[in-house]
C-alpha cells in the first residue's frame, strides 16, 4: 500500500514539475533587478520555458495550463489580458505539432527552432498590441528582447534539462 | 515500421486528437475575448490584476530585498570608481546651487509679500506615501511597477508617483497590499503637462520608447530643445509643477521628452496624496482625519 502511495506522489510530482517551474519563472521574471536598462530587454524566460517543454514533454502541459500561465503573466505584468495566453498557446501548438521533427535532434537544431519561433512571437505580440491600441507601436524594445532571449536560451535550456534529468527521468 | 504505433494510437483515440484541437481553438477564442474585454471594460481586468498582485506581493517583496542589496553593492563599487570626478562636479554644482539658494530666498520673501498683498489662498500642500518597489513589470510593450502599499496606506488611483528627480508615473490600480504604477514611458500613459518656460499646455504621451512625446500642443509654439516640462495640474489629480523631463528632440510635429528619473534604479517611490476637494472621486473609502 505504502509503496503505491509513494508511487502516486512520485507521479504527481513528475506531472506538475514543468508547470510549477514555469509559474516560479513567471514570478521571478517580475523581480525588480536594478540592472541598468534591464526591464524591457530582459530575456523572456517564460517563453523559453514554454518552448522547451513543448519540444521535450508536451504531454505534461495541457493547453489549459498553457492558457492559465499566459493569463497569470498578463495579470501580474499589467499587459492586456489574453495576449500572453494567445502567444504561448500559438507557440505550444506550433512546436508540439512538430514534436516528431524535434525528437532526438541536436541542441543546435532545437535552438535554431527557437530563433524562428521567437521571431514569430515578436511579430505576433507586436501585431496584437497594435491591434489592442489601434495604432502602431515601437517594435524596438521587442527586437532587443528577442536578441537577449535567444542569447539566454542555452543557459535556461541547460537548467531545464537538468531538472528533466533529475525529476522526470 | 516506426510509423505503426503512432498511427495505431491515433486511430485508437480519434476523440483525443479532435478534443485537443477543439480545446485549443476554444482557448484561443477565450484569449481573444479577454483581449477585447480588457480593452472595453477594464474594471474587470483591474480587479483581477489587483487580486493577483496582492496575492503575489509577499513573495515578490521577499525576493526584492536581496536583489536590492546586491544592486546596492554593485552601485557602491561603481560610486567608488567615480568618486573623484563626482566630487569635482558636486563642488561646482554646490557653488551654483548656493547662488540659486540666495535667489530662491529672495523670491520666497517677495512671493510671501505679494501673497499678503493680494489675499492669495495657497493650494493645499500634498501629503506623501513612501512605497517600496517590489515588481518591475516592464517587458517589450509594458512599463509598469508594483509598489508595496495599498488602500489601507492611503493609496488612491490617480496619485502621482515621484522620485527625488521627478515624476515617474501614476497609480493605475490599488489593491489591499500592492498597487500598480504606470510609468510615463508606457504606451497607455497620458499626463497633462506644461512647458515651464512658456506655460503652454500639452499632453505627455508614452510611446514605448525611453522618450515620451508631447502631443496636443497649440500649432505655433516656441518649444525648444532643453525646455523643462512640468505637470500642469489640469484635471486636478496631480499637483502643479512636478518636474517631468527635458525636451530633447523638436522635429516638426515630433517633440520628444527625456524624463528626469533614472528608471534603472527605482527602489522607493513617493506617492503624492494630493486631494482637491470634489474633484478626486476616489476619496470615499478614506477616513476624513487621514488627510495631511
Amino acid at each position: 500500500m505504502r509503496g503505491s502511495d509513494w508511487q502516486q506522489v512520485d507521479t504527481a510530482v513528475r506531472l506538475v514539475t514543468p508547470t510549477l517551474l514555469i509559474v516560479i519563472l513567471v514570478v521571478v521574471s517580475h523581480i525588480p533587478l536594478q540592472i541598468p536598462n534591464a526591464g524591457p530587454v530582459f530575456p523572456d524566460i517564460v517563453l523559453i520555458a514554454i518552448y522547451y517543454w513543448a519540444v521535450y514533454r508536451p504531454d505534461l502541459m495541457p493547453f489549459w495550463v498553457v492558457f492559465l500561465i499566459g493569463l497569470l503573466q498578463d495579470l501580474l505584468g499589467g499587459d492586456a489580458l489574453g495576449v500572453s495566453s494567445m502567444i504561448f498557446l500559438a507557440v505550444f501548438w506550433t512546436v508540439a505539432a512538430q514534436q516528431r521533427f524535434f525528437m532526438s535532434r541536436s541542441f543546435g537544431v532545437v535552438w535554431a527552432g527557437f530563433i524562428v519561433v521567437g521571431a514569430g512571437v515578436v511579430l505576433l505580440s507586436w501585431g496584437l498590441h497594435a491591434l489592442i491600441l489601434g495604432r502602431s507601436v515601437h517594435i524596438g524594445p521587442a527586437l532587443f528582447q528577442y536578441l537577449t532571449t535567444i542569447a539566454a536560451y542555452p543557459l535556461l535550456a541547460w537548467i531545464f534539462a537538468q531538472t528533466q534529468r533529475l525529476v522526470l527521468k | 515500421m516506426k510509423k505503426r504505433p503512432s498511427s495505431v494510437l491515433r486511430l485508437a483515440s480519434p476523440f483525443g486528437a479532435w478534443g485537443q484541437r477543439l480545446a485549443f481553438l476554444l482557448l484561443i477564442v477565450v484569449a481573444f475575448a479577454l483581449m477585447l474585454l480588457s480593452r472595453a471594460d477594464s474594471r474587470f481586468a483591474e480587479q483581477a490584476r489587483t487580486a493577483v498582485s496582492d496575492f503575489f506581493s509577499p513573495v515578490l517583496s521577499h525576493f526584492a530585498s536581496p536583489v536590492e542589496t546586491i544592486g546596492d553593492i554593485i552601485q557602491q563599487v561603481r560610486d567608488m570608481a567615480a568618486l573623484r570626478a563626482e566630487n569635482v562636479a558636486l563642488r561646482q554644482e554646490n557653488e551654483r546651487l548656493l547662488a540659486w539658494q540666495v535667489r530662491a530666498r529672495q523670491l520666497a520673501a517677495e512671493n510671501a509679500g505679494l501673497r499678503e498683498l493680494s489675499n492669495f489662498s495657497a493650494a493645499p500642500s500634498p501629503g506623501q506615501i513612501t512605497a517600496r518597489v517590489i515588481a518591475d513589470s516592464s517587458n517589450a510593450f509594458v512599463r509598469s511597477l508594483l509598489v508595496l502599499a495599498g488602500e489601507p496606506d492611503g493609496v488612491v488611483k490617480g496619485q502621482a508617483a515621484v522620485t527625488g528627480q521627478g515624476l515617474v508615473g501614476r497609480v493605475t490600480a490599488v489593491g489591499k497590499r500592492a498597487s500598480r504604477v504606470l510609468l510615463v514611458t508606457d504606451i497607455n500613459s497620458r499626463i497633462p503637462v506644461s512647458i515651464d518656460r512658456t506655460r503652454e499646455r500639452a499632453v505627455l504621451a508614452g510611446n514605448n520608447s525611453g522618450s515620451p512625446a508631447l502631443i496636443y500642443l497649440p500649432p505655433e509654439t516656441g518649444v525648444q530643445v532643453g525646455d523643462r516640462i512640468v505637470t500642469s495640474g489640469h484635471g486636478g489629480v496631480f499637483p502643479k509643477g512636478i518636474p517631468v523631463g527635458v525636451v530633447t528632440v523638436v522635429d516638426g510635429e515630433t517633440i520628444l521628452v527625456r524624463p528626469h528619473f533614472d528608471w534603472n534604479r527605482i527602489e522607493y517611490l513617493r506617492l503624492i496624496d494630493y486631494q482637491l476637494p470634489g474633484i478626486l472621486g476616489g476619496q470615499k473609502g478614506r477616513p476624513p482625519e487621514a488627510g495631511p
